[in-house]
């Protein structure tokens, strides 16, 4: 037979609830920020750059996008010690999710790139404008306007990612569902909750993503 | 230290690996049949076969994978069933890939120009018929860069399995790190053969879709 679901348990948790989505939104929107500048510059170099700093930016994305984030967040907070790197957990996970993000947005924000029309690049160039003139103002705005979308669903999936951070002790709102449930024994209430407060969290990441697209796009 | 060399590592890892790559295709063949079913309620003419199958989509792509492992892992042991971590990981990632699988083909399907539904519907041709014959077909020749480019998630996804006690080859890593006290080499290799399952994947999808262009 079913056993009676019970939520009431929870209730004298609320706390810990409320501070594990404090953490999980604070570290989603501050590797978001960092992860996008770290994507535009990965973008940039792939382009842009000098060869070698593309060569590099292509191994870095290469490794990323085919490795688990687990194995890097593994990698960093327990791997990096021993070369003598120690990360707190809340550092370790901040570069984790930056990483990840960078790699992923380098990808999207390239694509982004490729689709200016040259015609734009020579007229710039016509203009006697630098390289990195051309990129910064010509290139960037349209290519990011276009790649908005892909860029926002990245950032949701990496939202749904940081889950993991918990598994190096990071406080975060899985966390404090593990925390819950080893006290109060109600495993499944507990992921239900957590679980519905993470779709919550996507619906309105992506309510906050398409208004900010909106402000920086007007007419996108 | 001695006994437990880098070859030892190695090898327990690769034995590990296994597990992975088996979970991988398990799911990924389970996932694709039904997000298959999913796939043909989203399209459907039955709008509450659109809705329900809206709702599972946006429900399991829009909560972590994590929590997935955790509510069928803890939720199937509430009706007193025995639930090993091999069962909650297969189920998990099932729904998980089928959620993702039938919104990338249902992209896919819906890219086949209105003409070919009009052309097929004048033919007399049933709704069966207009998917079966003539437009699955053509979607399906879309379909299959995005698709292999998806099942480089699946294999990445399964490493979480680890957190639910699965021992595939994330937690093969965990459990030699605690041996050796090598994290930097162990996880360096568990990376690389994530990296030798799943770059191949990856190099495959790309050069599809770059073929799929130059057809066009």
């Amino acid at each position: 037979m079913i056993q009676q679901l019970n939520f009431g348990d929870l209730l004298p948790y609320w706390d810990v609830f409320a501070r594990g989505l404090v953490f999980t939104i604070v570290l989603t929107l501050t590797s978001t920020v960092a992860g996008l500048a770290l994507g535009t510059a990965g973008a940039w170099a792939r382009t842009f750059g000098p060869k070698w700093a593309g060569a590099v930016t292509r191994v870095y994305v290469e490794i990323i996008r085919n490795t688990p984030f687990i194995v890097q967040l593994f990698f960093i907070f327990f791997g990096l010690p021993a070369l003598g790197v120690k990360l707190s957990e809340d550092v370790a996970a901040f570069i984790a999710m930056v990483i990840n993000l960078g790699a992923y947005s380098t990808e999207i924000i390239r694509a982004g790139i490729e689709a200016v029309p040259k015609g734009h690049l020579e007229a710039g160039a016509s203009l006697a404008m630098s390289r990195w003139e051309i990129f910064r103002h010509i290139v960037l705005k349209p290519a990011l306007m276009k790649v908005y979308p892909a860029l926002s669903s990245q950032i949701v999936i990496v939202m749904l990612g940081s889950a993991v951070v918990s598994q190096i002790s990071a406080e975060d709102l899985t966390y404090a569902a593990n925390y819950i449930q080893s006290r109060n024994f109600r495993a499944f209430e507990v992921y239900i909750v957590a679980a519905f407060l993470y779709l919550l969290l996507a619906i309105g990441l992506r309510a906050l993503l398409r208004g900010i697209g909106r402000a920086m796009f007007p007419k996108g | 230290m001695s006994d437990f060399s880098f070859w030892i590592i190695l090898q327990n890892l690769l034995l590990a690996t296994r597990w992975t790559i088996l979970l991988s295709l398990i799911a990924f063949v389970s996932g694709g049949f039904v997000g298959l079913l999913l796939l043909l309620a989203r399209v459907s003419h039955s709008k509450t076969l659109r809705v329900l199958s809206i709702g599972y989509i946006e429900l399991f792509q829009g909560t972590p994978l994590l929590m997935q492992l955790f509510l069928f892992f803890f939720g199937v042991a509430l009706f007193d069933i025995e639930v090993s971590p091999w069962v909650a990981a297969w189920l998990a990632l099932t729904f998980w890939t089928s959620a993702f699988l039938a919104e990338i083909w249902r992209g896919c399907v819906e890219s086949i120009p209105k003409g070919q539904w009009e052309a097929s519907e004048s033919l007399a041709l049933t709704y069966w018929e207009q998917m079966r014959y003539v437009i699955l077909p053509q979607a399906l020749k879309i379909a299959v860069a995005p698709t292999v480019g998806f099942s480089v998630q699946v294999v990445k996804g399964t490493a979480l399995a680890s957190i639910i006690g699965f021992v595939e080859l994330t937690k093969a890593g965990t459990m030699l790190n605690n041996v050796t006290f090598q994290p930097f080499l162990v996880y360096s290799l568990v990376a690389l053969i994530y990296f030798a399952l799943c770059f191949p994947l990856s190099w495959y999808s790309k050069r599809l879709e770059g073929r799929l262009n130059v057809a066009r």
